[in-house]
């Protein structure tokens, strides 16, 4: 860890946040690659298939705002762009249900699809999923004497999403295996139906952005926090101690065997800044973030594993910033 | 009252000093209240009386047609009965139906009255039962309806919702309410002040007449005044017109004190400078003031005659004569004069024409039962003429009476008078119009509140605040908050949520019972011993009863018996110290509500009775059975002691205990959480709101076909609940989302309460809602054996495709289910032909010129057909019904509110990437700006925020009942417990800069309600257009594409800058310019370039000018008035 006395900082007073008296803010620091590819440093914390925390660490908050927002709105990913609905005579209304499905996650890469041309009339196998659905609710011949659940009186009377059928279009079938492509759940509820009611549909996914709309958004949530930091300005022991340790999220702030306060580890606070209630230890503390350290959190909705996410972000902000230097270099 | 003289030894009780326990969980009190009485009881009970009971007494009291012709003829009627609900369908069958059927097929909801009669068929005498007179419109859920008693599963197989609260009449398919009918109570005596003088005034009504009598002071001497009476008759000559022709008599009768005899001597002197000294000769003097009659009828009597009759009947009406002994009515009437002369010195005793206790509430069962009555009188004297007229015709068959009644008349009159609202009723110069208003069926809760709501028979253009103030004596009875703002504000109120309205019951016990506790005839006393110091008058329902010397042992022993369950529940009785009397009320329309009695500074309700209500062994006709609770009227509630709290109980003085204070509110104020902490206009605003609300109206609409329905596609249940949307179902039936807000300012698109709404949460679903449209068409039959007809889609003749327009039509040229219709496409392919009156010669060709009338669908934006409805109506003809369905998702300038009359509409949707995010990664739902509070007070709103906060962390919700709910401190230490700032305000980060904002942010969930007002509802704009034929200006209102109206104030705005050329431009140009000529040597309007008057067109000239303008030049001219215009050269 480096001494973090040095960093900038942003004070969490009482009633507002504010810059430490002697931080200009970062937009007043000249830029410096070498500064810049010194200080900066990424620390993965956890990462697993849905989820990632990680630190980065020395970057000026409009590159790590950046990230978050190419994460939330530009990385691709597929969802159910349009359905073929041949027949529905379920409660659920034509519109409400397509919504519904467009929201259901999938597991494909977007990195080996196109985005669909908006004049295309045909789907290709590069840029179109195709699965179908096709559910019909019956009374169960087998039903169980007594019960009255409707499970065991009717047969489908719940369609879940595990229940969508993957079309492959072309040699789709050779290129992915049949484990990859679907819904990343399988027990999303699509619709309740009754007997009588029949679902016929027809669902074509595409690859999409985030900003279009959020069903294409390939993280649930992607963001960032700063890195708390806590500094005792005086002893406190006893009574004090406790409460003060009651004030924090736990194991931030730790008692030693003499009743006195420490602080532990900053990093598991969620900065509620309760102490300010109570007069007697508001004193003691002086709550801060660190500026320049971003602890990210992504969660991936499921269809990429949340650091190629993060590398696609990165990728895309590359990218953007070569075609406006092409651009400045054609002027 | 009463008891607590009794304890002498309370210094000894040391229990009385102990603070009384609260009882914990009384509030499950009420919801075992709504389960007996609920919220539309009253409506329902009412109605039941009025076809159970009260029914049978109107055919009673006209039991009898006799007919000039045959004085042997006579129709008696024996009893009559209300059915269970049918369809008439063809002639004499009928098939039982539902109010789902009816409300499908255009029906009305009705059941036959049938009747036993016995009447003289020829020589015999015919007895024939269940005889058919009409149909009685049901009200849903009253006893004969098929919904009573039924579980949710019976209702969901009659297509019913089980939350509905029924209460209401389906005529002709629509839903029909009988607004409840506020007036002032008839047969009690008010005095008021009218223009300086006091008067005390008397509507009384019998079932006969309604009429009204005055005794009021003229030139300092008591007259009485009537309508039938043409002069003010001197109140000594009307005593002596009653039979008290002494004027010591009538002295001893008014009162013998020397105030009283001063102020009654001129009357007295009047009287004998009149020479008026025996009842003879003062009903000949009131016989020469009786009105002219514009008709004699044939036996003409004497004045006196006359007089002595209208002084029996029509005078003061509802106190019986009998055998025209006047005593009673003399006593009533000095009665009457002792008022007046009090409230001459006392200004106290003038009553107050406001207070609740002299209001009476008339409902659906009243009402009906008067209308009922009239028809009936009308039926019977209808088959009196038809009998006068062929019974003196010699014929075959002998005369039939069953064969001449028509059961229409009723049926009809019923039915009109429902779907109309006007209730004109002759006999009682009646005549009301908006008694009956359709039911809103815009949310779950805009229903339940109509079936609350009160009207007051004031007229709502007068300008004073007395009626439409706030009278302390609602308290509990109405709703505070809910009224609506404008003109009706104050006079349209709410029943609160424990209000129960009393349907009338016998007078006969007790009578009997207040005479066995020492009420004495009041015929056997004289004047002296009426008014002696220590009796007290005692009134049943405004009829003297007679006099008590023990007032407080009669009232005790009224309390026991009701209390005992041994006379109804609903008599209220209660003294009136000024006036030395005791009132004893039974009579219909009061309103009461029940409160737990208190004895001894105990409330009688122990926390074991509460274990065992949890328990379900108790209901709450046990705590009134067992005389724990009581109801209390709003006269009865003025002589009690009530506590709202049990620290609040005074052993000495305290009589009842409230059961919930939040019960003070009605049902739509009842939604808002904390509105104790409100600005009460606020809660007033949310009043009126939450019935704009969009959201679920009932577990069956899906299978209704409204004309306008909103349903919200992902309704929520508020995480800040209250007692009351428990009570009232809200949170199975919901209209709103929880929305998580942050309360900040962004861009600049939130001023003026306007809402930034974060794009990927509609994206999501956030406040996506459906718009259902019904269009409907009849295929008639008309009388010349032609009918309507539908044809399939028409095909190009050319190409042999389908045109346009008919696009969607299935085969049977009716739109298909699931298709997209535009905007002029066509629905229903309807055909009309082209004479419905002539008949059709036989043998030639059918006419093949049909005309067409399509069903077209109009609007800027698609729908989608939902569902295709084909039946018959009550004519026999097919009834078609399409219903039309939209997706809406929130747009800019849809408007939202919150629960605590803070509406908004959306400025700007965001991307969540420019959404603020905290710690968490949590991006609002919704940015409000903070400006919304200072002003509007609202603390509620902030406390809701708070609690759902701390709700989603705990996973549970939160109460936020009136003057209860969870305290801020609890929700405080909840949201400390997880983690989060005890103020609620979080750190976040800007989207768009990513660092951190300056101010801590205060977020968390607010329930929204996205209201009906719609941006695609709403915009219009139009460059050239319709006009109007008449004056060829621009058409007026968005639905005929009118044009935008450059209105006055406009128009002065641009005379005071004196931009005369856009004026012209706005005023004539883009509105009605015309060319017209006009003859310079006249001045006249010229046609075409020739003016007629001057046979000549040399001076005829074109001026530009508004057509409106010639049009008045023309009007005028056909009135006999010349405009003439003088004409200079321009330029």
């Amino acid at each position: 860890m480096p001494r973090l006395d040095k960093k900038p900082r942003v004070m969490l007073d009482e009633f507002r946040v504010k810059n430490a008296p002697d931080d200009y803010g970062m937009a007043d620091e000249k830029w410096s690659f070498k500064k810049f590819a010194k200080s900066f440093k990424i620390h993965i914390v956890r990462l697993d298939n849905t989820e990632m925390e990680f630190d980065l660490i020395g970057i000026q908050p409009a590159f790590a705002n950046a990230f978050r927002r190419l994460m939330l709105s530009e990385v691709p990913s597929m969802a159910i762009e349009k359905v073929m609905i041949r027949n529905n005579t379920s409660i659920i209304q034509d519109e409400v249900l397509a919504h519904r499905l467009g929201l259901i996650p999938l597991k494909a890469d977007p990195r080996l699809f196109e985005y669909k041309p908006e004049d295309a009339a045909e789907a290709t196998e590069f840029d179109t999923l195709e699965f179908s659905l096709k559910v019909k609710c019956t009374n169960n011949k087998s039903q169980p004497k007594d019960s009255y659940r409707p499970e065991d009186l009717f047969e489908n009377n719940c369609v879940y999403s595990s229940q969508m059928k993957w079309h492959p279009i072309g040699n789709q079938a050779s290129v992915h295996k049949e484990a990859d492509v679907g819904p990343v759940h399988g027990d999303i509820l699509i619709s309740k139906m009754r007997p009588g009611h029949e679902l016929d549909l027809q669902l074509i996914a595409v690859k999409g952005i985030g900003k279009d709309h959020a069903k294409f958004s390939p993280v649930a949530t992607a963001s960032y926090r700063l890195l708390p930091d806590i500094r005792l300005t005086r002893e406190v022991n006893g009574g004090e101690a406790t409460l003060l340790q009651s004030c924090f999220s736990p194991g931030v702030i730790a008692i030693d065997e003499d009743g006195c306060a420490r602080v532990a580890e900053p990093r598991y606070d969620t900065c509620s800044r309760n102490v300010y209630r109570y007069d007697e230890i508001k004193d003691a503390v002086e709550l801060s973030r660190i500026r320049d350290h971003f602890i990210f959190n992504v969660e991936s909705v499921g269809a990429m594993a949340p650091n190629i996410i993060f590398v696609e972000a990165v990728k895309i902000l590359r990218d953007k910033c070569k075609s406006l230097l092409d651009e400045l270099n054609t002027l | 009252m009463g008891e607590i003289n009794k304890h002498s030894d309370w210094d000894n009780n040391k229990g009385l000093r102990e603070p009384v326990k609260t009882l914990e969980e009384k509030w499950k009190l009420v919801p075992s209240f709504l389960q007996v009485k609920g919220l539309v009881k009253q409506h329902i009970d009412s109605f039941n009386y009025f076809i159970n009971v009260e029914i049978k007494k109107i055919v009673q009291a006209n039991e009898k047609v006799f007919c000039e012709a045959d004085p042997l003829f006579y129709i008696k009627y024996l009893n009559a009965y209300v059915g269970t609900p049918d369809l008439e369908e063809g002639y004499n069958v009928t098939k039982p139906t539902t109010p789902h059927e009816c409300r499908l097929r255009d029906m009305t909801y009705s059941a036959p009255i049938t009747v036993d009669i016995e009447y003289i068929r020829g020589n015999q005498r015919v007895i024939k039962n269940k005889q058919l007179i009409g149909r009685m419109p049901l009200m849903l859920r009253s006893s004969n309806c098929v919904l009573t008693n039924k579980s949710d599963f019976e209702l969901a197989q009659l297509n019913e919702c089980p939350h509905d609260p029924g209460g209401y009449f389906i005529i002709r398919g629509q839903e029909k309410v009988i607004l409840i009918q506020e007036q002032q109570s008839r047969n009690r005596m008010i005095v008021d002040e009218f223009k300086g003088a006091i008067q005390c005034q008397v509507t009384s009504s019998t079932h006969e007449k309604k009429t009204r009598t005055n005794v009021i002071v003229k030139n300092g001497k008591y007259v009485l005044r009537h309508n039938a009476l043409s002069d003010d008759i001197p109140i000594a000559v009307a005593f002596k017109a009653m039979g008290i022709c002494s004027d010591q008599e009538i002295m001893q009768l008014i009162g013998t004190d020397d105030t009283t005899m001063k102020k009654m001597g001129p009357c007295i002197m009047d009287c004998h400078n009149m020479k008026i000294f025996t009842q003879n000769q003062a009903l000949t003097y009131i016989g020469s003031k009786l009105k002219a009659k514009r008709y004699q009828t044939g036996n003409s009597r004497t004045p006196v005659d006359e007089a002595r009759d209208l002084l029996a009947t029509t005078i003061l009406a509802h106190v019986a004569v009998e055998n025209f002994n006047f005593y009673v009515k003399a006593i009533y009437l000095a009665i009457m004069v002792k008022r007046v002369i009090d409230a001459e010195s006392n200004k106290a005793a003038i009553d107050d024409p406001d207070y609740y206790g002299n209001k009476r509430l008339e409902l659906a069962g009243s009402l009906l039962a008067l209308m009922f009555e009239d028809l009936f009188k009308r039926f019977n004297w209808e088959l009196k003429t038809t009998a006068d007229k062929i019974i003196p015709k010699v014929k075959a068959a002998p005369f039939d009476v069953v064969k001449h009644m028509r059961p229409d008349l009723i049926s009809n009159g019923l039915f009109a008078a429902i779907s109309t609202g006007n209730w004109t009723i002759k006999r009682f110069k009646m005549e009301r119009h908006g008694v009956t208003q359709v039911l809103s069926r815009l949310s779950y809760i805009s229903a339940l509140g109509m079936m609350t709501r009160v009207n007051s028979q004031f007229e709502k253009t007068r300008k004073v605040s007395g009626p439409r103030s706030l009278q302390p004596s609602q308290w509990g009875m109405l709703c505070p908050s809910d009224t609506p703002e404008g003109e009706s504000c104050g006079l349209v109120k709410n029943l609160a949520l424990m209000t129960h309205i009393t349907t009338e019951c016998s007078e006969e016990p007790i009578s009997k019972l207040a005479c066995n506790a020492g009420v004495e005839d009041v015929r056997l006393l004289g004047g002296e011993e009426i008014n002696h110091p220590a009796v007290y008058m005692v009134f049943l329902n405004g009829n003297i009863l007679g006099v008590s010397r023990q007032y407080k042992r009669l009232i005790r022993v009224f309390r026991m018996f009701r209390r005992r369950g041994l006379i109804s529940a609903f008599v209220s009785i209660y003294p009136n110290h000024n006036q030395r009397t005791v009132y004893i009320c039974s009579d219909g329309g009061r309103l009461c509500r029940p409160y737990i009695i208190v004895e001894n500074g105990r409330p009688l309700v122990q926390q074991l009775h509460i274990n065992e209500l949890n328990r379900g062994i108790r209901k709450f006709q046990d705590f009134l059975n067992d005389g724990l609770i009581e109801y209390l009227d709003v006269n009865e509630e003025n002589d009690s002691h009530i506590a709202t709290v049990e620290a609040d109980i005074d052993p000495y003085v305290t009589t009842h205990l409230e059961i919930e204070p939040f019960t003070i509110l009605g049902v739509c104020a009842g939604l808002v959480p904390y509105p104790h902490h409100n600005q009460s206009p606020r809660n007033t605003y949310q009043c009126a709101m939450g019935k704009q609300a969009m959201g679920t109206i009932g577990y069956n609409q899906k299978n209704r076909i409204d004309t306008l329905m909103y349903n919200l596609v992902y309704p929520q249940c508020p995480m800040v609940k209250t007692r009351t949307i428990e009570l009232t179902n809200f949170d199975k039936l919901p209209a709103g989302q929880n929305a998580t807000v942050a309360v900040m300012s962004y861009s600049g698109y939130d001023i003026e309460d306007a809402l930034i709404l974060n794009r990927a949460s509609i994206d999501r679903g956030y406040g996506r809602c459906l718009v259902y449209k019904s269009s409907k068409t009849t295929m008639k039959r008309y009388s010349n054996q032609t009918s309507d007809r539908i044809l399939g889609p028409s095909r190009d003749a050319n190409t042999g495709k389908v045109i346009r327009a008919h696009e969607i039509l299935d085969t049977d040229g009716i739109a298909a289910p699931g298709e997209m219709v535009e905007n002029r496409q066509v629905l229903i392919n309807k055909q009309m032909p082209p004479a419905t009156l002539n008949p059709v010669v036989q043998g030639q060709p059918q006419q093949v010129d049909y005309k067409d009338v399509p069903v077209t669908y109009k609007g800027p934006v698609e729908s989608y057909i939902e569902k295709v409805m084909v039946s018959s109506n009550s004519e026999d003809a097919f009834l078609i019904k399409i219903l039309l369905r939209q997706t809406r998702v929130p747009e800019i300038g849809d408007k939202f509110s919150s629960r605590h009359g803070q509406k908004g509409v959306t400025g700007l949707i965001v991307q969540q990437e420019d959404m603020p995010f905290n710690d968490r990664g949590i991006c609002p739902d919704m940015i409000m700006n903070p400006h919304g509070f200072p002003s509007r007070m609202t603390v509620g709103k902030t406390i809701e925020l708070l609690a759902g906060k701390a709700g989603l962390m705990e996973g549970k919700f939160h109460y936020g009942t009136a003057f209860g709910g969870s305290k801020v401190r609890d929700v405080c230490n909840e949201l400390e417990k997880h983690g989060y700032n005890y103020h609620g305000k979080d750190i976040f980060y800007s989207g768009i800069t990513g660092e951190p904002l300056e101010a801590y942010i205060y977020s968390g969930p607010v329930y929204y309600q996205k209201l009906k007002h719609m941006v695609q509802d709403k915009m219009h704009a139009r460059a050239r257009g319709p006009r109007a034929v008449l004056t060829r200006q621009p058409t007026e209102g968005r639905s005929r594409d009118g044009g935008l109206r450059l209105g006055e104030m406009e128009r002065d705005c641009l005379i005071g800058y004196g931009a005369s050329m856009l004026l012209m431009e706005r005023l004539m140009l883009a509105s009605d310019a015309f060319s017209a000529h006009i003859c310079g040597a006249c001045g006249r309007l010229a046609s075409r370039a020739w003016c007629h008057a001057c046979r000549s067109s040399a001076a005829v000239s074109a001026v530009e000018m508004p057509y409106a303008c010639k049009l008045l030049f023309q009007e005028l001219a056909s009135m006999n008035i010349v405009p003439k215009l003088t004409l200079k050269k321009y330029c």
